[in-house]
């Protein structure tokens, strides 16, 4: 089933501890606060864990905004 | 091309039902389209095909052996010794190794042994982290165990061996595209496994661990009910699924002897109960492994909370186990600071779950903790006695108590560095220390020390109490240091300790001792101590002694020579 914005939204809003915050495809890790690098790999890895799932460690590299995790993640299927 | 191939001879031996590996083998063998002629020897007769040159297995004539013991058959060799043998387990295990692959070298003499290390089941976190300091712990030799066989492996010509683990198990560890991408080296799920494991030891230094397991019995000890299957009708060794439940009891029994209590509470017609203990040949726990048996139909919370005053310890430092899930969250419910693991439905998981648990971290250990059961035993025919007894001075003197008191010695350094890391109630000040740190003060000129050993008509208490003083100059000293166990409340201890520690402080010229009660949560029991000893208040929770007007006071307790210093 393909994935959305409203399945990445909890995962953002759990490892930030905020719950106030909005995340959309094109929103990028210098538009949303507290998504620094260390929280970028907390971000991954609950993904993976939630959707078990594992990112090539070139996508990971290539992601711009949520919108690129979002189009590899539904490319894993 | 078509070229025939001899087969490959190949014996197995080992110690558990190797049909399974042997079929392996073949199917393995079958895929890189290699001929296998195999040999299994009997389940259970490694020694004697090794020993037996007429055996199955030099007949065979096998080019390789692979010999492949299950650390769990490891294990239970491991725990059928005593404490002495167990220090020297793995060097004795791999020289019988040694010796039967002299032996195959000069029956088979191009023969090579595979021999798999031991890669499951090496922790029973019956010492949680700590038993990686302890040579008697199961962690330590098994460990052990697969470096001699590597040291053996460099030396011995016929001996080839397997990897401990498959790579696939380092899944869980590492995550290598977060290595490439943010330099985290392990998996974030294996930080939360050494965080925790770290916190416990942490949390074990700071005297925060468990001392007692509280039993549930049907289906918990034993399967099936005894009042209904009656005693021979439950399963535990051959019956049943009785296996999983005589692995569990064992491991308990570990944990007895290295000084965990064990108390049951169980629904339950107690004679019947306790018919299981006394008579089932096959139980490995014994009436005498359990400290405090409350077996009755009335609730288990209202039990845990009477085993709770016979033991005297937090509940916040007792685990309970029990199989019925109704059970445990009402004693969750009422006794919220009793760790109450949701064991497994399986009977067969209990043993793994509990060890992955690792709820026995503990700060220190001494050789005589195991003495402990046997003491709280003897605590509840003294009690039985002093409701006997209607005057207090009369049950004191029928103790005929008797107290060595000496400067702390090296033979004792574990003992007092627990004392300081397990008692919280009678602790005057709650200064925690290591062994590292006692040896030093025993060392230190600036500080005077004092431990106490009881005993009376009942037994040997053992290292009950100890006073650790501060030297400050100009005549005066302070107590760092005041801790009892609750064993040994109101036999006058106190008293003859104080005496004793006025008498020293005296002869090195002191004049005044200043005492200090720093509250905890724990230690209102001491609140008081100092006034009622005699004490000056000086301030809130401060106290002076004027040490030459100070007159002695009456204890019921006689003085043992002091011998040795």
């Amino acid at each position: 089933m393909e994935k959305t914005i409203n399945d990445l939204l909890p995962i953002f809003r759990d490892v930030l501890e905020n719950d106030e915050i909005e995340v959309n495809e094109q929103s990028a890790a210098k538009d949303v606060p507290g998504w620094d690098s260390l929280n970028h790999i907390y971000i991954v890895v609950a993904i993976e864990k939630k959707f078990k799932v594992k990112f090539k460690s070139l996508q990971i590299q290539s992601w711009k905004c949520v919108g690129d995790i979002l189009r590899d993640l539904n490319a894993l299927g | 091309m078509n070229k025939i191939t001899a087969p490959v001879r190949v014996a197995i031996l080992g110690n558990y039902a190797m049909q399974f590996m042997e079929r392996c083998i073949q199917m393995t063998a079958r895929r890189y389209r290699l001929s296998v002629e195999s040999y299994v020897a009997e389940y259970g007769t490694t020694d004697m095909e090794l020993l037996d040159p007429g055996a199955g297995l030099y007949t065979f004539q096998p080019s390789f052996v692979l010999w492949h013991e299950s650390t769990l058959g490891l294990r239970d060799q491991f725990y059928a010794l005593g404490n002495s043998e167990r220090a020297f387990f793995a060097q004795a295990y791999v020289e019988r190794c040694r010796g039967h692959l002299d032996r195959i070298a000069r029956f088979l003499p191009s023969c090579k042994v595979i021999i798999p290390v031991h890669a499951v089941h090496l922790t029973d976190n019956i010492f949680g982290h700590f038993g990686n300091k302890l040579t008697i712990s199961w962690q330590y030799q098994s460990t052990k165990v697969n470096y001699l066989l590597h040291e053996l492996a460099t030396v011995i010509d016929n001996l080839i061996l397997v990897n401990g683990r498959p790579e696939e198990m380092l899944e869980s560890l590492t995550d290598f595209p977060m290595t490439v991408n943010a330099d985290l080296h392990y998996s974030l799920s294996y930080l939360d496994w050494v965080s925790d494991a770290s916190i416990s030891i942490i949390r074990s230094q700071q005297g925060k661990f468990h001392k007692c397991v509280i039993l549930d019995l049907d289906n918990t000890l034993w399967g099936g009910i005894i009042g209904d299957d009656g005693i021979e009708g439950i399963q535990v060794g051959s019956l049943g699924i009785g296996k999983a439940f005589t692995r569990f009891q064992r491991w308990l029994k570990e944990l007895v002897n290295r000084g965990i209590i064990l108390a049951v509470c169980s629904k339950n017609d107690e004679d019947i109960a306790k018919m299981a203990f006394l008579h089932h040949p096959e139980m490995v726990l014994r009436l005498e492994d359990i400290s405090v048996f409350m077996a009755n139909w009335d609730s288990k919370a209202d039990n845990i909370a009477r085993i709770q005053q016979v033991l005297n310890i937090g509940f916040d430092a007792m685990v309970f186990l029990d199989d019925n899930p109704a059970e445990r969250d009402i004693v969750r419910k009422h006794l919220p600071d009793v760790t109450v693991p949701e064991l497994p439905e399986d009977p067969a998981l209990y043993l793994p779950f509990m060890i992955a648990a690792n709820l026995f971290e503990t700060p220190s250990y001494s050789g005589t903790d195991h003495e402990r059961t046997r003491q709280y035993q003897e605590e509840s025919k003294r009690q039985q006695l002093a409701q006997s007894v209607t005057n207090m001075d009369d049950f004191l003197e029928s103790l005929q108590m008797v107290a060595k008191i000496s400067c702390f010695r090296q033979q004792e350094v574990e003992r007092i560095s627990q004392l300081t890391l397990r008692s919280n109630q009678f602790n005057l000040r709650t200064v925690r220390y290591s062994v590292a740190e006692v040896k030093q003060l025993i060392q230190d000129e600036g500080y005077e020390t004092f431990s106490v050993e009881l005993k009376d008509t009942y037994g040997n208490y053992g290292l009950i109490s100890l006073v650790i003083i501060q030297l400050l100059g100009n005549g005066e000293a302070s107590i760092d240091t005041w801790i009892m166990s609750c064993r040994v409340l109101k036999r006058t201890v106190e008293e003859l300790l104080l005496n004793q520690v006025v008498e020293r402080l005296r002869s090195r010229g002191i004049s005044t001792l200043h005492g200090e009660y720093l509250p905890t949560a724990k230690n209102k029991l001491v609140k008081d101590l100092l006034p009622k000893l005699g004490f000056q208040a000086s301030g809130e929770n401060h106290y002076r002694l004027d040490i030459s007007t100070h007159r002695f006071l009456q204890s019921k307790i006689s003085i043992h020579g002091e011998d040795d210093q």
